[in-house]
């Protein structure tokens, strides 16, 4: 489908399921705030690979140096076995961070606080390591006022002022080539993603858009794509088992959206 | 080094098979040698124009802009264009593979390796860009390494025409585009064979052990 300022989507939906890693293991909480263990970040990606997973993403959520290193022990191992794109992201704070992150085996790297801090990061970013590599994450909270949405940083604590479409627009211009959009107020709910926000971001953004925050359903997924997303973002309903990525894909395409074919994955 | 032999080893016969990698950036290496491993190769960074020209296998990945990575090789233009002249066992990787061709609308004024006639262009607007996905793959039927499956791209650039000398395969995005073309060893492909799953891999398996001239 084709909203205004978005070129056809003419690919089949990305069903990308997301590992929240800290400390060499996954994690998953409930509005950025309670944790639970969920399993091994290696056993975990090759078994949502197997069932037709079409990305990975890792993202870094250790709170600690420490936990961090162990988590690019992750991402090296991971991507040894994995035979999928790998996005990783999480606390990259500049140019070196993500230089390491490639060099460790990501394909793509998101950066969230630290374009906040300093937008030209991405034109860097793009310039040195291609647009292809550079994924903008974006956390969008719904205003009080429930005029629109502003940008948060560190798991929802804080808001910037930013409004969140006008970041995604420039951060297009400065060379994100793809935004991986986050609802603060979905995230780990299974009350589906944030559609309002999901078209208004779409209206003025014309690179891919992944859907992140809220899918409890295949149906979610469904309302996603018809609101402009390109992929999508899952990962509680993976992680406790509630569905597969196979499943998802067999409904995705019952309801009529183009998937990557589960069966042709050898 | 003796034509003769199985191309799985190297000339040296000590049995190891080895990629020389001509790594002209950060990007994309780390899934390229993964891959390589995992087929129980070697990879190593090519070290001096010499190892470009008699290398049993050479890959050039993904990395960076048309301009920067012609930049990039440096030296090593002459010895792969002759390379790639002889047809030996060459592998190029998405902007690897834009290189072959004489311009690109991403680096203006700069020549590429002008081995195949023709220019890469951006996609247009009507679709999203990049193209950042899996799409369909359909085959030359004269391929040695390419079957029908769906391949992993992330690019804003392609090529949409190009002699049909170059047994090209293609794909569609808005409009027809190439998705792979070869001659002998020297096999070029636009998407990510590395990130490509099982066809991936099988593409892989093929380049690297199928003789370099020969039947399918």
């Amino acid at each position: 489908m084709k909203t205004e300022n978005q070129g056809t989507n003419v690919l089949p939906v990305r069903v990308i399921p997301c590992l929240d890693v800290d400390g060499g293991r996954v994690k998953k909480g409930v509005r950025f705030g309670e944790l639970v263990e969920a399993g091994s970040p290696l056993e975990l990606a090759l078994r949502y690979e197997a069932e037709g997973a079409d990305e990975l993403v890792v993202l870094d959520i250790s709170a600690t140096s420490e936990n961090r290193s162990a988590s690019l022990e992750t991402v090296v191992t991971v991507r040894e076995n994995l035979t999928i794109p790998l996005t990783v992201g999480g606390g990259v704070r500049g140019v070196g961070d993500v230089e390491r992150l490639l060099l460790a085996g990501a394909d793509k790297v998101g950066v969230n606080t630290a374009a906040i801090e300093r937008p030209e990061l991405l034109s860097e970013l793009a310039k040195r390591f291609g647009a292809q590599c550079t994924v903008l994450a974006i956390d969008a909270k719904k205003r009080a006022s429930g005029d629109g949405w502003e940008v948060v940083t560190h798991s929802g604590k804080r808001s910037t002022g930013i409004d969140a479409v006008q970041w995604a627009k420039r951060g297009q211009e400065l060379g994100a080539g793809e935004i991986l959009l986050t609802s603060w107020d979905r995230d780990g709910t299974g009350w589906g993603y944030d559609c309002e926000l999901l078209r208004e971001i779409a209206h003025v953004a014309s690179v891919p858009i992944i859907a992140s925050g809220g899918a409890g359903a295949a149906s979610h997924m469904v309302e996603a794509v018809s609101s402009g997303a390109t992929a999508v973002l899952v990962a509680s309903m993976l992680h406790f088992g509630r569905t597969t990525v196979g499943a998802l894909k067999g409904e995705l395409k019952q309801q009529g959206v183009k998937v990557r074919d589960v069966s042709a994955i050898n | 080094m003796n034509r003769c032999q199985d191309s799985i080893t190297n000339g040296d016969g000590t049995g190891e098979r080895t990629v020389s990698l001509l790594q002209t950036g950060v990007a994309n290496i780390a899934s390229v040698r993964a891959a390589l491993k995992r087929f129980g190769v070697t990879p190593r960074a090519v070290a001096s124009p010499e190892e470009v020209l008699t290398a049993p296998f050479v890959l050039v990945p993904g990395v960076g802009t048309f301009g920067s990575s012609i930049e990039a090789l440096g030296d090593y233009v002459t010895p792969l264009k002759e390379r790639i002249a002889a047809r030996k066992k060459t592998l190029l990787i998405c902007v690897g593979f834009q290189l072959l061709f004489t311009e690109s609308e991403e680096s203006p004024g700069v020549r590429g390796l002008g081995v195949i006639e023709g220019a890469v262009r951006r996609f247009p607007t009507t679709v999203a860009v990049p193209q950042m996905g899996w799409n369909r793959v359909v085959a030359n039927s004269a391929s040695r390494y390419v079957r029908d499956g769906e391949a992993y791209y992330a690019n804003s650039y392609r090529v949409s025409e190009v002699s049909s000398e170059w047994c090209p395969s293609w794909s569609d995005y808005g409009s027809p585009f190439v998705s792979a073309i070869e001659c002998g060893g020297v096999l070029g492909c636009q998407f990510h064979p590395e990130l490509s799953s099982g066809w991936g891999a099988g593409l892989l398996q093929r380049w690297l052990e199928s003789p370099e001239q020969g039947e399918r």
